[in-house]
C-alpha cells in the first residue's frame, strides 16, 4: 500500500496523453484508498496491539540494526485511512494542471508514498527517513506550480521542517547512544519478540537528559503540527502552494506532527524515563496548545485572503490536537482518554475538513483567479455547489454538532478539561472566534450582494458556472468522512482508543 | 428495552429529520424538474406538513401516554463510550417533554400550513423561490427542537441546541442577497454562540466533577441525593445561564433578536417567537433542581425582570411591526425567566405554552398585513381593519391576549407569575411586572391602531427601507385582495385555518391551568401545573411539587391589580393612538423625548457591540495587535533567523564547498535553538 503510489507515479512517468496521466494517478490514488480502506477495516479492535506486521531485521553488524518494520495499531489505522482518502480527493481533483503536468502527478503520488511510510513506520530510523523525505515533493510541488511568492513560501517550509528534522536526528541520536537502548522500534510486539523503545527506556541509563531528547523531538512534531512561535511556515505554505498540494499540507502533512506527538512524545515518555516523563511537560503543552489556539483563531479573523483564512484556521484547529495530546494526566489514565482520544480524533476531523476547504478555494480560484475575499460576493447564486460543500466544511469547522468537527472537540473538551480546566476553558473560546471567521467569511464570499469593484463586477460573474460532477466527487469523498464521524464518532474512537490505550498501558 | 411510547418519540423526531433530507437533497438536487423537483418543487410544502403533521401526532400520542401514566423510561445507547467518559444517548419523557413535544409540533404544523401561501406570494425579487430550501429548514428546525426538547444528556442537548441555531441562521439568511439579511443572521448566530461557551464550560465542569452527571437523569439524582454543592451548582449555573441569556434573547445577549426579524415572517412566528428562543427557558426548566440549588436564582430573576421592563420600553417605540412582536417576545420571555428565578416553576412553563400561541397569531397576522400593505413599516400602514375583519379579529384576540386582559390565556399565565412573585418574597418583582403590564398593552394596542384603524398612510404606495423587496413582490399578491368579499376577505383558507386556531388558544386555554381550586367542567383543578409539576425525577416531595407550583392559588387583588393595569395601557394607546389622537402636554417635554429617543435606539447596546466592542475594540484593536505581531515579530524573527543561516551558510562553503552546508547550517541553527529550548524547560519545568 505504501509503495503502490510511487509505482503508480512511474506508470504515470510512462502515459502518453494528458488524459492518460490523469486517469492512471487518479486510479492509483483510488487502488490506494481501497487498500487502505482494507486495512482500516481488518484492523481486529478486540484484538488490538500492532497488526498485519511486515518485518526485516537489517543486521549490519553496527551499532545501529535498522530494520524493515511495518505495521498499524489504532493510533495510525485511521489515519492510514485519512491519507488514502485526501490523496485520492486531491489527485482527482488536480484535472486542471497543465503545466508540466506529468511531473506534478510524480510528485504528488511520491508525497503519498512518504505520508504513508511515516505513518506505517514503526522502525524510528524509517520513521525519521519518510517524514524528511516528504519535503522533498512538497517544495517541489509549491515552488513550481504554486503561485505568489511560491520559491519563498517552499523554501520557508523547507526550513522550518528540516530545522525541525534537524532536532529529531539529535534525539534519535541521542536516544541510541545510551546504554540500554538498543533497538529502533517504535513499538513492542511481544509475539514477535520485538522489543519497542517504550519499554526499555524507563530502564536505560540515557546519553543526555530525558527532558533535552523530548523536547528535541517535540520541536520537529511542533514545526510540523504547527504549534505557536513555529507556525510562520504554514500559511506562506498553504497559500501558495497549488490546490492538492493545499489539501496534502493541511490534510495529512500537519498530522505527521500530531502523529509524532502521539506515537512519540507520549509513547516513549510515558513512563517515567531518566526522571522525566512527558507529564512533566503537560502543562507547558497546554499552555501552548491554548494560545496557538486562540492566536490562530484572532489572527484568522483578519485574512481578506481566502486561503490564508483557511490556513490560519489550521493554526488554530491544530492546537486542539496538542491540547488533548496535552491532557495526559499523570493521576488517572482513564481521565486523560477522553482528551487524547479527542485530539487523535482532531486530527483525523480536520484533514478531511480542512481539506474539503482547500478543495472549495480552488474552486474558487479557478474561476475567479482570485482569493481576494472583499472581491468576492453572491457566489451561491452562481456556484451552489461549491457553496455548498464549502458551507458544510466551515460548518463542520466551527464546530457544529453532528458535523466530525464537534465530536472531536467535545471530546478534548471534555477531556482535558479535567487534566488542565484554565487552558482549555481558554482553548474552547476559539469556538466563538471560529463561528466568527467562518460565517463572515460565508457571508462576504457566498451570501449578500456581488461586489462593485473587483474582478466579479465585470462579465466574470455572469459567465460563472458551477462546478461539474467530477469537481463534485472529490468534495463528496471528503463530505462522506465529515458526515458519518458527526453522527457516530465511535467509528473511529473506537479504534483510536486501543492505539491510546496502548501509548497510555506502556 | 426500547418500548413503544420510545420508539414513537424517536420516529416524531426523525420524520422531521427525514423531511429535511427529502426536501434538501432528493427534491431540490436529485429529482429533475419535470417530475417536480428543483428549487420551487411544490412538492417540498407537501413532505414537510406531511412529516411535521406525523410528527405532531405521535408527539400528542406520546403526551397522552404521559399524562395518563407519568414519566416513561426510556433507554440509553452509547454515543461516545471511551475509559473514564461514556456519553450515553437516550430520551428523557417526562411531561415537561410531553408538553414540549407536543407544542413544538403543533406550531410546526400550524406554521408550515401557514407558510405554504405565504411563500407562494413571496420573494418575486428573487431568481427563485426557494420553496425546497425553505421546507427543508423549517423541518430539520422541527427535528432539531422535537431532539432538544427529549434530549437525555447535556452533550445531546448541546448537540440539537446547536443545530437549532444553524437553522435559525439559514432562515434568518433566507433572502441571501439582502446584506441587512446576512448581517442579522451572522449576528444572531454569534451572539447565541457567545453564549454557547458557556453551556460548553458547563458542560465540561460537569464532566470535571462526575461525568455520568452530564445524563440528567443522573444529574437529578445526584443533586436529590445531595452530592453536588451549591458551589458547583453555582458554577455550572453560571455557564447554563450565558447560554439560556443568549438563546433566549435575554439582557445582555438580547440584541440579536429584533434583527432577526429578516427572516421570512413564518420563521419569525415560528422560532423566533413561539418555540427557538423559549429553549433557554425549556434549558432552565430541564435543570430545574441544579438552578434552585445554586446561589444564582436571584440573578435569574432580576436578569428576567430587567429584560421584561427594557424590552417593553423598546416594544413602545419601534415603528416596524415585526420588531415590535420581537420586542414584546424578549419581554414576556423575561416574565417566564423571573418565573423560574423565583422558583414558579409550573407558571413559567404555562406562559411559554400559552404565549406561543397568541404570539405565533401575532406574527401571522403581521405577515399577513406586509402583504397588503406591502410594508411592515406601521407609519404607513393604517385602515386595514376594513378590507381584513378576519386579520383584525384575530388580531384583537391575541393581542387582548397578549395584554393579559380578563378572561383570555395571558391573563391567566401572567397572572400566576404575578401571584407566585408576591408569594415568594419578590413583591418588588411583581410590581415591576405590573408595570411591564401597563406598557405590553400600550405597545400591543399602539400597534394594532397604527395597522389596523384610521385610513391608509399610503402603505402601498411606500418605500420603507425594508419593503422595497417585498413591495415588488406583491404586486401579484395584490391580485388575491378582490377574490374574496366579506368577512374573510382576501384570506386564503391555508392562512385562515391556523390563524382560527392560534386565535381559538388564545381564548381558551388559559383555563387549563385552572388556579381558582374547583373542577371547572371538564377541567380538574391545577390541572395543567399539577401535571406538570408531577415528575418526581425533578420534585421528588409533595413539599416540592407545591413549591414549584403544582397547586397554584388565586388572588382577587392581584387579579384586579392586574387587569387594572393592563386597561390603563389599553387607554393610553387608545387615546394616543385612537381616533382622539390626543397629544399630552407630558409628551412634548424634553426628558420624554430623551426616554423615547434612548428607546427608540435600543439603548445604544447595539452601537456598544457592533461599533464598539466586536469592530473597534476587537477587529480593529486587539486583533490588529495580533496581526501585527505576527508580521512584525514572530514571522520577522524566522526570516531574520533563516537569513541569518545564510550568512553561516555562506562561511561553510567558503570552508568545505559541497551541497552540504544546507542541511549544516540548519543542524547548526537546530543545536542553538535546542540549547535555548533545553536551558527554558529546565527553567520552568
Amino acid at each position: 500500500m505504501t509503495l503502490l503510489p510511487a509505482a503508480t507515479a512511474l506508470a504515470v512517468w510512462l502515459a502518453r496523453s494528458r488524459r492518460q496521466t490523469y486517469f492512471i494517478a487518479t486510479g492509483g490514488a483510488l487502488a490506494t484508498l481501497i487498500l487502505s480502506i482494507v486495512v482500516f477495516a481488518l484492523y481486529d479492535r478486540a484484538a488490538g496491539g500492532v497488526q498485519l506486521i511486515d518485518y526485516l531485521a537489517v543486521d549490519v553488524g553496527a551499532l545501529i540494526s535498522p530494520s524493515y518494520f511495518v505495521g498499524v495499531d489504532g493510533l495510525s489505522a485511521p489515519l492510514v485511512l485519512l491519507t488514502g482518502i485526501l490523496s485520492a480527493a486531491a489527485i482527482a481533483a488536480s484535472y486542471r494542471i497543465a503545466h508540466r503536468q506529468k511531473e506534478y502527478f510524480m510528485w504528488l503520488l511520491i508525497l503519498e508514498t512518504a505520508v504513508m511510510g511515516v505513518f506505517v513506520s514503526l522502525d524510528l530510523l524509517q520513521f525519521f527517513i519518510f517524514f524528511e523525505f516528504e519535503i522533498l515533493p512538497m517544495y517541489m510541488l509549491i515552488s513550481i506550480w504554486g503561485s505568489g511568492q511560491k520559491r519563498y513560501s517552499a523554501m520557508k517550509f523547507a526550513l522550518f521542517t528540516l530545522g525541525g528534522g534537524a532536532f529529531m536526528l539529535a534525539a534519535i541520536l541521542l536516544l541510541f547512544f545510551s546504554n540500554g537502548v538498543n533497538t529502533l522500534a517504535m513499538v513492542s510486539v511481544p509475539e514477535m519478540g520485538i522489543v519497542g523503545i517504550p519499554a526499555v527506556l524507563p530502564l536505560a541509563e540515557l546519553a543526555a537528559p530525558a527532558a533535552l531528547i523530548f523536547s528535541f523531538f517535540l520541536v520537529a512534531f511542533a514545526v510540523k503540527l504547527p504549534v505557536w512561535p513555529v507556525h510562520t511556515w504554514l500559511p506562506n505554505a498553504h497559500t501558495d502552494a497549488p490546490t492538492a498540494a493545499s489539501i496534502m499540507l493541511a490534510g495529512v502533512l500537519l498530522k505527521m506532527g500530531g502523529y509524532g506527538v502521539y506515537r512519540i512524545c507520549l509513547g516513549f515518555f510515558n513512563s517515567s524515563a531518566g526522571g522525566f516523563s512527558a507529564h512533566d511537560a503537560a502543562q507547558i503543552l497546554a499552555w501552548f496548545a491554548a494560545f496557538s489556539t486562540i492566536y490562530g483563531a484572532v489572527l484568522t479573523l483578519r485574512q481578506t485572503d481566502l486561503k490564508r483564512m483557511v490556513a490560519f484556521s489550521s493554526v488554530s484547529h491544530m492546537g486542539f490536537v496538542l491540547l488533548g495530546a496535552a491532557a495526559i494526566s499523570a493521576g488517572a489514565a482513564t481521565a486523560s482518554s477522553a482528551g487524547l482520544n479527542g485530539g487523535a480524533l482532531q486530527m483525523f476531523t480536520h484533514g478531511a475538513i480542512t481539506g474539503l476547504l482547500f478543495l472549495c478555494v480552488g474552486m474558487i480560484y479557478d474561476r475567479l483567479h482570485t482569493r481576494y475575499i472583499p472581491h468576492m460576493g453572491a457566489l451561491i447564486f452562481k456556484l451552489p455547489k461549491a457553496a455548498i460543500l464549502f458551507m458544510f466544511a466551515g460548518l463542520a469547522s466551527l464546530g457544529l454538532p453532528l458535523l466530525a468537527g464537534f465530536s472531536a472537540e467535545i471530546l478534548v473538551f471534555l477531556g482535558a478539561f479535567a487534566v488542565w480546566p484554565w487552558q482549555t476553558a481558554i482553548a474552547a473560546f476559539s469556538v466563538v472566534l471560529a463561528a466568527g471567521y467562518i460565517l463572515i467569511t460565508v457571508g462576504k464570499v457566498f451570501l449578500g450582494q456581488r461586489p462593485r469593484y473587483g474582478v466579479l463586477s465585470s462579465k466574470v460573474y455572469d459567465d460563472l458556472r458551477d462546478i461539474r460532477w467530477f469537481e463534485l466527487a472529490p468534495g463528496i469523498l471528503l463530505l462522506i468522512p465529515i458526515i458519518a464521524i458527526g453522527l457516530w464518532p465511535s467509528l473511529l474512537t473506537d479504534v483510536f482508543e486501543v492505539g491510546i490505550n496502548a501509548i497510555l498501558g506502556s | 428495552m426500547i418500548n413503544a411510547i420510545e420508539i414513537l418519540a424517536y420516529l416524531a423526531i426523525a420524520l422531521p429529520a427525514a423531511g429535511f433530507v427529502v426536501n434538501g437533497l432528493v427534491l431540490r438536487w436529485l429529482t429533475p424538474a419535470r417530475l417536480g423537483g428543483g428549487s420551487d418543487s411544490r412538492w417540498a410544502s407537501y413532505v414537510g406538513v406531511a412529516t411535521i403533521g406525523a410528527a405532531f401526532v405521535l408527539s400528542l400520542i406520546t403526551l397522552f401516554h404521559i399524562v395518563q401514566n407519568g414519566a416513561v423510561e426510556s433507554s440509553v445507547f452509547n454515543w461516545i463510550a471511551l475509559p473514564g467518559l461514556e456519553l450515553r444517548f437516550g430520551l428523557i419523557l417526562d411531561p415537561l417533554t410531553g408538553l414540549m413535544l407536543t407544542l413544538v409540533s403543533g406550531i410546526s404544523l400550524l406554521v408550515q400550513l401557514y407558510a405554504i401561501y405565504y411563500m407562494r406570494e413571496q420573494g418575486a425579487d428573487q431568481p427563485n423561490k426557494n420553496y425546497a430550501r425553505f421546507f427543508a429548514f423549517m423541518a430539520l428546525f422541527t427535528a432539531s427542537m422535537l431532539g432538544l426538547v427529549s434530549a437525555r444528556n447535556l452533550v445531546q442537548v448541546f448537540i440539537f441546541w446547536e443545530l437549532v441555531g444553524l437553522c435559525s441562521y439559514f432562515l434568518i439568511v433566507f433572502w441571501a442577497n439582502r446584506p441587512s439579511a446576512v448581517a442579522a443572521a451572522r449576528k444572531a448566530f454569534l451572539m447565541t454562540r457567545l453564549g454557547d461557551f458557556g453551556f460548553l464550560l458547563a458542560m465540561m465542569y460537569i464532566a470535571f466533577n462526575n461525568p455520568a452527571w452530564l445524563e440528567i437523569p443522573e444529574l437529578y439524582g445526584a443533586i436529590h441525593a445531595g452530592l453536588i454543592s451549591a458551589a458547583v451548582a453555582s458554577w455550572i449555573v453560571i455557564g447554563l445561564l450565558a447560554a439560556v441569556v443568549g438563546k433566549s434573547a435575554q439582557l445582555p445577549l438580547h440584541a440579536w433578536l429584533a434583527d432577526a426579524m429578516e427572516g421570512p415572517t413564518p420563521v419569525s412566528a415560528l422560532l423566533h417567537s413561539a418555540t427557538m428562543v423559549t429553549a433557554g427557558v425549556f434549558l432552565v426548566a430541564r435543570v430545574f433542581p441544579l438552578f434552585e440549588l445554586s446561589n444564582l436564582q436571584p440573578l435569574v430573576a432580576i436578569i428576567g425582570i430587567a429584560t421584561a421592563l427594557i424590552a417593553a420600553t423598546m416594544g413602545m417605540a419601534s415603528n416596524d411591526i415585526k420588531r415590535v412582536l420581537a420586542f414584546s417576545t424578549i419581554s414576556q420571555i423575561g416574565y417566564m425567566v423571573f418565573a423560574l428565578g423565583i422558583g414558579a416553576y409550573g407558571a413559567a412553563i404555562f406562559h411559554l405554552f400559552v404565549h406561543a400561541f397568541f404570539k405565533a397569531g401575532l406574527f401571522m397576522v403581521a405577515g399577513r398585513v406586509g402583504h397588503i400593505t406591502h410594508s411592515f413599516d406601521m407609519r404607513v400602514m393604517g385602515g386595514v381593519r376594513k378590507s381584513q375583519p378576519f386579520l383584525y379579529g384575530v388580531a384583537v384576540i391575541c393581542g387582548l391576549s397578549l395584554a393579559a386582559l380578563f378572561p383570555l390565556s395571558g391573563f391567566w399565565s401572567k397572572d400566576e407569575i404575578v401571584v407566585a412573585g408576591f408569594e415568594n418574597g419578590w413583591a418588588i418583582g411583581s410590581v415591576l411586572l405590573l408595570a411591564v403590564s401597563v406598557i405590553t398593552a400600550f405597545y400591543t394596542f399602539r400597534m394594532i391602531y397604527l395597522t389596523f384603524h384610521g385610513e391608509s398612510r399610503g402603505a402601498d404606495a411606500a418605500h420603507s427601507h425594508r419593503s422595497e423587496a417585498e413591495t415588488q413582490a406583491a404586486t401579484n399578491g395584490g391580485a388575491a385582495r378582490g377574490r374574496l368579499t366579506g368577512f374573510l376577505r382576501g384570506e386564503p383558507l391555508l392562512s385562515l385555518a391556523p390563524l382560527a386556531l392560534l386565535a381559538g388558544g388564545a381564548i381558551v386555554l388559559g383555563y387549563l391551568i385552572n388556579p381558582v381550586g374547583v373542577s371547572l367542567g371538564p377541567i380538574a383543578k391545577h390541572s395543567f401545573s399539577s401535571f406538570i409539576t408531577h415528575n418526581p425525577a425533578v420534585f421528588p416531595t409533595p413539599e416540592a411539587v407545591i413549591a414549584a407550583g403544582g397547586e397554584p392559588h388565586f388572588s382577587w387583588i392581584v387579579a384586579f391589580l392586574s387587569i387594572g393595569s393592563a386597561l390603563f395601557g389599553l387607554l393610553a394607546a387608545t387615546l394616543i393612538y385612537g381616533r382622539g389622537r390626543v397629544r399630552f402636554g407630558l409628551m412634548q417635554t424634553a426628558p420624554f423625548k430623551h426616554a423615547s429617543k434612548l428607546f427608540t435606539r435600543q439603548y445604544y447596546f447595539n452601537e456598544l457591540y457592533e461599533t464598539w466592542i466586536a469592530d473597534r475594540l476587537f477587529l480593529k484593536s486587539l486583533a490588529k495587535l495580533v496581526e501585527r505581531f505576527e508580521i512584525y515579530i514572530v514571522d520577522e524573527f524566522g526570516d531574520r533567523l533563516a537569513a541569518a543561516t545564510q550568512i553561516v551558510g555562506a562561511a561553510v562553503r567558503r570552508v568545505q564547498a559541497g551541497s552540504v552546508q544546507l542541511y549544516a547550517s540548519v543542524m547548526f541553527l537546530g543545536a542553538a535553538a535546542a540549547f535555548v529550548i533545553y536551558l527554558a524547560i529546565l527553567m520552568f519545568g
